[in-house]
């Protein structure tokens, strides 16, 4: 068994409602920040899997990721391998 | 552990020549008052522990003298102070639990995580006694709103105290959210919650019966919060220290809520024999204070601790500041049913330790023994300093009631539309509608909620009975920088007044004495003086102080706040039937002013608005008045004489009138005769004085009733219309209509709507919040 | 006496409220903790408002993993009677038992306040006592209640009838989707509550529970209720559940 560490990044869906993206972005102005579009708030998770090799835990990351960490009606993830 | 290890928790700004004791925020002369009842010199563990636990916060080392003089007893008290909330009973075999504390300091420096853990504190101070906390009052002082300081801290700690509460599913049913520029550096933030018991659950904060295990149980121990006692609440604040970040407490209040059930679980299943929360001090204070409570002692293994992070030094175990935590106190026999409680509610718990009759808390690790400090020394015998009260040299005192006065009758702008100048009342910050911060509470979970936020007094129903619980909070500071007697009193009668107006019966107060630094004798002073208006208005009007809480060095590079007293007061209605609400309820019914105006500008809403500084003092305080005027109301609603009753406080007379048309959605004709100025009369805050409504053929009862009291009451008015109509009547009313050569401003004449209008833009638009509205 | 189960997560904070509320409408509450394998014997479940488990990670997820909620997914696909109240709403939603989801509430703050909701139909176990009562008012106290479901599944969901409650103005008249008071959290179309396409699993955001006394402000909630306790009394008896689902389902 392997230890492997992944990252899930869960961002908004494109077209979804994103209120928490939208206000960084009302914000930006009173940084004086100009020039900066498309912001999206979502939430990363970082986990450890024990695997025998890493597409056996990627596939367990995968199902959580699409079970509980993220929301399919609503949400996206990507997984990557960070270790 | 070496002096090294200690100084960056605890003093972080300590250079390395200070010697240890001070850097723990001890004078030389503590450190000899230690060696005295140690009969020897500390070690440096002992004295982290008699540093957290002889700071201000929890030994009151500045106050307890003044505090002992105030009134304690009184009808029904089951609890006062010493006793973890103060707890009265309500008949029907139940108690209320109640009590205010401050979280000043963590929300100025983290305002959201800061101001959360003082919810999760004073609500473990009220289920600790086996009351399940039913409401939650918040008071917060803050600067001024323009200042964008003063949104960032307003916006965290209104996010902070309600991402907390509404978690734990307590409502948060009123409060107040007061500006002034005295608290741009130092906002307070106090918190006063409420509980319900049936009297046979009622538990101390005791240890009692050497051999009982003391049980650990709730969050584990982290470094959280280490040196918030002694160092955040004790130093006097450098601006925006971001080292002092880390002494934050982080709440959560998702363990709090597991806390709450597991706790009144195991108190009504009858397995605990006392239980204390873990606040200021930690396992130190928790452990030192059930022991002195019951005259034993307690031993603890600092490796039975439950820890959150590797390699914690035996001080940071001790005084750890980590939410969310309660020890209990357990007969060795029911420790299995216990610990199936807890793991029921998913709570890590521990043994860590058990009682002796030695009278010492003994802190081992293993086998050593690593301290060994009497209880009491902690705790009841921890030093006590005479401080030196000097009143500033210049001073104004309020004027005797009778003394002559001269009145200030300026309106803001000489000659303009007293309409007007109510308008600009009601939108201003301190008296606008409080709706838009209210409404990010939960005010209505437990489905008790009769009156929630935002108009007067909460009303909160006593499930199973036909009773209900009247709570309110106040704090006069604007007259107590002038006068501290005056503020402390005003503050009592005004807190009382809002619950009294109800129909309800005051049963006691708490308060929180939010004051600067009392090694400075103008600031003791400023203390002392309204400790004593606190007890003469307390003894006045025949009320218990059963506890609270005192908070001082609230100062920052800006200067020192406003002293302001803080008081919480809640009362019992028999038959919630029988509530009276502030709102004018009936086209038709007469408007009844009871009492007398007096004079005095100083201090008002209206002198801040208008930006005077007026000099004729606040207006006095007859406490004889203010009792009798209480008395009448409450028999007045007793006998179903009120349709409606509204006290005049922020804004005078015409606020007061307007808040009880607005809410009523209902215009009024008056005619108020003149007696000092049109200022005075109008936007004068001197206490002693309701306008209430009542059905036309009630009105001889309520002046026969006003005349047996000895309250002066006169028939001004009746309701009707949408607007709201004031005519000026007597010698005085003229003076700025003259001027201007029109009759128009000796009469208020402003549509409803329009006042609605004001008093419900105000708090958004002063905030910047005006887009979300 | 017909029993009603009320869930109990760590963390639920409206499960005393609820139980209270089931006795007002007449039935016989049961606590279901949230470990409980089966349902106790209830005709019907409702999942309370609360902080489940935290409503860490996104609320709802968690508990959606619970396992009353296994007990609570069968007894649904046997067509039993579920309403999912607040946070209740958004576990069922989590759990695909009601369709969409519901996001941060627009204006990003906590919102705990009353508002005016009214009913779409008065033919289906959760409104069939409400009679000519409208709009209903009743508190919200939520953070996370913005109704969400893409364009086909909202036409589809009005189509259907799934829409149960909608936000309205306090005279009725229809609120829009954003800018309106009257739509607290901005939600889709001023969605307040949808079924399921069989008609037995409801959820909605605002609070009847807080809503079944005068004294407490308004009685408007205690009719859905009520509603929900007769229809589990009906569904109790024998083949009434079939019958129940036949009438919910146009």
């Amino acid at each position: 068994m392997t230890d492997f560490r992944f990252a899930v990044n869960v961002l908004p869906k494109p077209g979804i409602l994103d209120p928490q993206g939208r206000a960084v972005e009302g914000s930006l102005g009173h940084l004086g920040v100009s020039g900066v579009a498309g912001v999206r708030v979502g939430r990363r998770v970082e986990l450890t899997v024990s695997a025998d090799a890493e597409t056996a835990a990627r596939a367990t990351v995968d199902h959580l990721a699409g079970e509980l960490l993220s929301n399919p009606l609503i949400e996206s993830f990507t997984v990557e391998r960070i270790g | 552990m070496t002096v090294g290890e200690l100084e960056p928790q605890a003093a972080p700004t300590a250079a390395t020549a200070v010697p240890l004791h001070r850097a723990l925020g001890l004078t030389d002369d503590e450190l000899d008052a230690i060696r005295d009842r140690l009969g020897r010199d500390p070690n440096e563990l002992e004295l982290a522990m008699f540093g957290v636990m002889w700071s201000e916060h929890c030994s009151y080392k500045s106050s307890k003298p003044l505090l002992k003089t105030l009134p304690t007893r009184g009808e029904g008290v089951v609890a006062g102070p010493g006793e973890t909330a103060g707890v009265i009973s309500i008949g029907d075999g139940l108690a209320v639990a109640f009590k205010i504390e401050s979280h000043n300091h963590p929300s100025a420096v983290e305002p959201n995580q800061g101001a959360a853990p003082g919810v999760g504190g004073i609500l473990r101070d009220i289920f600790t006694m086996g009351a399940r906390p039913v409401a939650v009052l918040d008071a917060r002082r803050f600067g001024d709103p323009a200042e964008p300081r003063t949104r960032h801290l307003v916006d965290g700690v209104v996010r902070g105290v309600g991402g907390y509460g509404n978690c734990v599913g307590v409502p948060t049913v009123g409060g107040e959210l007061v500006f002034d520029s005295s608290y741009g550096g130092n906002p307070l933030v106090n918190v006063m919650a409420i509980g319900l018991l049936e009297q046979r659950f009622l538990t101390r904060a005791a240890a009692p019966g050497p051999g009982n295990l003391a049980v650990l149980f709730g969050s584990a121990t982290g470094r959280a919060g280490i040196g918030g006692a002694s160092v955040l609440a004790s130093a006097t604040f450098a601006d925006d220290d971001p080292s002092k970040r880390p002494s934050v407490q982080v709440g959560d209040p998702f363990a709090e809520k597991l806390l709450i059930e597991a706790s009144l679980e195991l108190i009504e299943r009858g397995l605990v024999e006392g239980l204390q929360d873990l606040g200021a001090a930690g396992i130190t204070c928790a452990t030192s204070e059930t022991a002195d409570r019951a005259g034993t002692g307690i031993e603890i293994d600092l490796e039975a601790v439950p820890r959150r992070e590797p390699d914690m030094e035996p001080f940071e175990v001790m005084v750890s500041e980590s939410q969310e935590r309660m020890l209990a106190i357990v007969r060795p026999e029911r420790y299995a049913d216990v610990a199936a409680v807890c793991e029921r509610w998913g709570l890590p718990c521990a043994v860590i330790g058990r009682v002796t009759a030695d009278g010492d808390v003994t802190v081992r690790e293993g086998g050593r023994e690593l301290a060994r400090i009497p209880a009491a020394a902690l705790t009841s015998d921890a030093i006590v300093h005479h401080r030196l009260a000097a009143p500033p040299e210049r001073r104004r005192l309020a004027p005797a009631p009778g003394a002559p006065v001269v009145a200030s009758d300026q309106l803001p702008e000489r000659g303009m539309d007293p309409g007007a100048v109510l308008l600009a009342l009601l939108g201003s910050p301190n008296l606008a509608s409080r709706r838009a911060v209210y409404e990010q509470y939960d005010s209505t979970v437990q489905a008790s909620t009769v009156a929630g936020p935002g108009r007067g007094a909460a009303v909160i129903r006593v499930r199973g009975t036909s009773k209900a619980l009247v709570a309110a909070t106040d704090a006069n500071a604007p007259v107590g920088a002038v006068d501290p007697w005056l503020g402390a009193a005003l503050s009592v009668a005004e807190a009382t007044r809002n619950v009294a107006i109800t129909g309800a019966r005051p049963l006691g107060v708490t308060n929180c004495l939010n004051f600067g630094d009392p090694t400075r004798p103008e600031a003791f002073w400023l203390l002392s003086e309204a400790v004593r208006g606190l007890g003469d208005a307390c003894r006045a009007l025949g009320l218990p102080v059963t506890g609270g809480n005192v908070s001082l060095y609230n100062e920052s590079p800006l200067g020192a706040i406003l002293p302001t007293p803080e008081i919480g007061v809640v009362g019992l209605l028999d038959d919630v039937a029988t509530l009276v609400g502030p709102a004018f309820r009936a086209e038709g019914d007469a408007i009844l002013l009871v009492g007398e105006a007096a004079p005095g500008l100083a201090g008002s809403e209206y002198a801040r608005v208008a930006g005077l500084a007026p000099e004729d003092g606040p207006p006095a305080l007859d406490l004889e008045r203010e009792r009798a005027l209480q008395a009448f109301v409450r028999e007045a609603a007793r006998r179903r004489l009120l349709a409606s009753a509204q006290d005049v406080s922020g804004g005078g007379f015409a606020v007061a009138l307007a808040e009880a048309a607005i809410w009523g959605g209902r215009g009024v004709h008056v005619r108020l005769a003149v007696v000092s100025s049109p200022a005075v009369d109008l936007f004068g805050e001197s206490p002693s004085r309701l306008v209430i409504s009542a059905r036309p053929h009630d009105v001889p009862h309520l002046s026969a009733l006003a005349a047996e009291h000895e309250i002066p009451i006169e028939v001004i008015g009746t309701v009707g219309g949408d607007r709201l109509l004031v005519d000026l009547a007597g010698a005085g009313a003229t003076g700025a209509a003259e001027e201007r050569g029109s009759r128009v401003a000796d009469s208020i004449d402003v549509p409803v709507a329009d006042l609605r209008h004001a008093w419900e833009q105000g708090l958004p638009r002063a905030l910047g919040w005006s887009q979300e509205a | 006496m017909t029993r009603i189960g009320v869930v109990v997560f760590p963390g639920s904070n409206c499960d005393r409220d609820t139980l209270r509320g089931v006795e007002l409408a007449g039935g016989e509450a049961v606590e279901l903790w949230h470990e409980a394998g089966s349902l106790d014997g209830g005709a019907g479940v409702i999942l309370p408002g609360g902080f489940a488990y935290g409503d860490y990670l996104r609320a709802g997820v968690i508990a959606r993993f619970s396992p009353v909620m296994r007990a609570v997914a069968a007894f649904a696909a046997e067509g039993g009677l579920v309403l999912g109240i607040c946070n209740g709403f958004q576990v069922l939603a989590e759990a695909g038992l009601v369709p969409g989801a519901l996001l941060r509430n627009r204006g990003l703050r906590f919102l705990g306040r009353d508002v005016r909701i009214a009913p779409e139909r008065l033919d289906t176990p959760f409104t069939r006592l409400i009679g000519a009562r409208r709009p209903l008012r009743m508190p919200i106290a939520h953070g996370e209640g913005c109704y969400f479901a893409d364009d086909a599944t909202l036409d589809a969901l009005e189509r259907d009838g799934q829409v149960l409650f909608r936000y309205v103005r306090s005279d009725g008249g229809s609120t829009a989707e954003t800018g309106d008071p009257a739509n607290p959290n901005g939600s889709l179309r001023a969605i307040a509550g949808v079924m399921n396409d069989r008609g037995n699993v409801a959820g909605l955001m605002p609070h009847p529970e807080r809503a079944g006394e005068a004294i407490l402000g308004s009685d408007d909630g205690l009719p859905i209720l009520r509603s929900f306790v007769e229809a589990a009394a009906q569904a109790e008896r024998p083949d009434g559940r079939a019958d129940l689902a036949a009438a919910a389902v146009r």
